[in-house]
């Protein structure tokens, strides 16, 4: 009976247990199909971050005298971009994720939250394991210290995923029905990227600047991770509860589209 | 028992929705076998996705007291870009299954060797069946849900199936959508046919293929 759980509603429990099953059967195999058997195989998905984090960390130390202060650069670089992944990566993994696993949908037990909510907990792993890694990696070659706060590093990077969860799932949920968000996140998230505060600190902006950037979630998280990571360096500008009100709502807005998304879905 | 009460489905289309069925009732008890016949697009293969709860109804009721399994088509449910093997431990997992447990059932039933580690792609039409086919006997339902069985595979896979399905697991309730009026005579306690968005049952496999060869230009 325990295939039952879901359907029937029967127990809460049970059915925990079965979505749980599920999403583990979903990382799994989605792991072969992204990252196959060849080559350094799921190692990928730290790897994949990584180059990206030490091309820019390259670049931003080469060009140091741009940015003209004490700050410690590579904490800069490397909290500025893993935090930009942890919202960018989310929403493309899921934005257009439905249709190819429409064939999965004939098990009853397989729902489209399911398939959202396997992909972002690779996507999530991989981009948090990402960013511990080089922490610890330019820690040791000495071009970083060890943050201040590790607490609030964790607060700021969990509003952060936070934020990029609900916005993938709404994404994901909407570009089922409308093929357009597709073509539109790719420029849209070019657009945001230098305004999340990945490449400046709030307080270094004019003061009409930083009303305007703060009403983008992101740079709150950035700068909240910031703080933890050399907070004596800068002021940090941020409001959590402001993030938490906006994850809220879009969370909101994308378990109603998932909702609307599920009742239309003929399974292939 | 699986019951359907007033069950309708209709799809959004770019002009308004269409309308599937309405309206269906529909009760199978345990071991019972059922057929449904319809025409091509009468909606037959929504109406076991819904059973099965692969879909949702638009309206009414679904209850299911018995574990169902996924619509037996031999093509749907599965990933092509990965092997017969990971297609296997992902659908045993689902399901609660031990997967290294049932690889010799399914070799033994597939008789795909080798192939069993290579992406479905790469197979033919038979091979795909046959490995369809061995992976649903591999996890055992109280009722089985069999959507179009006879179209495909020569007449010593249709025979093996036979055994596995009608033989071993005779004891099963069934739910067959078949164009092939003989199998569902054959095989079938009670029968449906689905016509302009009704389902009409009978309780007498004849008299429901008369009726349906009836309404069959509707």
């Amino acid at each position: 009976m325990a295939i039952e759980g879901r359907s029937s509603g029967r127990s809460l429990l049970r059915a925990w247990a079965v979505q749980q099953r599920v999403i583990w059967a979903l990382v799994r195999r989605e792991m072969i199909t992204r990252y196959g058997r060849h080559n350094i195989g799921f190692l990928w998905l730290f790897v994949e971050p990584m180059i990206f984090t030490l091309g820019v960390t390259t670049l931003w130390t080469l060009t140091k005298t741009v940015h003209g202060s004490d700050l410690p650069i590579t904490a800069f670089a490397v909290t500025g971009y893993s935090s930009v992944l942890v919202w960018r990566n989310m929403a493309s993994r899921l934005i257009g994720s439905i249709e190819p696993n429409l064939s999965l949908m004939y098990h009853r037990n397989v729902k489209v939250i399911d398939i959202f909510l396997s992909r972002l907990v690779l996507e999530m792993s991989g981009v948090a394991t990402s960013f511990v890694v080089l922490t610890l990696f330019f820690g040791a070659l000495g071009w970083l210290s060890m943050p201040e706060d590790p607490l609030k590093v964790v607060e700021g990077w969990l509003m952060l995923a936070w934020f990029g969860v609900s916005l993938a799932m709404f994404l994901g949920g909407v570009s089922h029905r409308h093929e357009l968000i597709d073509k539109f996140w790719h420029p849209c998230s070019y657009i945001l990227f230098p305004l999340s505060g990945a490449a400046f600190l709030v307080d270094s902006l004019p003061p009409s600047m930083q009303t305007f950037v703060l009403w983008l979630p992101m740079v709150h998280g950035i700068e909240c991770v910031r703080d933890g990571f050399f907070g004596s360096h800068f002021t940090a500008h941020y409001d959590l509860g402001y993030v938490a009100v906006v994850c809220t709502v879009l969370t909101g807005l994308a378990l109603i589209q998932i909702r609307a998304v599920e009742n239309d879905l003929v399974p292939q | 028992m699986i019951a359907l009460e007033d069950v309708g489905k209709s799809y959004a289309t770019r002009y308004g929705r269409h309308l599937v069925f309405k309206d269906v009732n529909l009760q199978i008890a345990k071991g019972e076998k059922v057929g449904i016949l319809g025409r091509n697009g009468a909606g037959k293969s929504t109406l076991v996705r819904i059973i099965g709860g692969a879909e949702s109804p638009t309206r009414g009721k679904v209850t299911r007291n018995m574990t169902v399994s996924w619509p037996l088509a031999f093509s749907g449910a599965f990933q092509h870009s990965l092997t017969g093997y990971d297609n296997l431990r992902f659908i045993c997992r689902v399901y609660d299954v031990d997967p290294d447990e049932k690889v010799d059932e399914v070799q033994a039933f597939s008789e795909l060797g080798k192939f069993l580690w290579e992406p479905i792609r790469t197979y033919s039409a038979g091979m795909r069946a046959r490995l369809g086919f061995a992976v649903s006997m591999a996890i055992e339902f109280d009722c089985f849900l069999i959507d179009e069985i006879t179209a495909v595979g020569d007449a010593r896979f249709r025979d093996r199936c036979h055994e596995e399905l009608h033989v071993k697991r005779g004891d099963r309730a069934m739910i067959m959508v078949s164009h092939d009026a003989n199998y569902v005579r054959e095989h079938c306690h009670k029968a449906g046919v689905l016509t302009g968005g009704q389902l009409t049952m009978f309780d007498d496999v004849d008299e429901a293929y008369s009726f349906y060869m009836a309404h069959a230009s509707e």
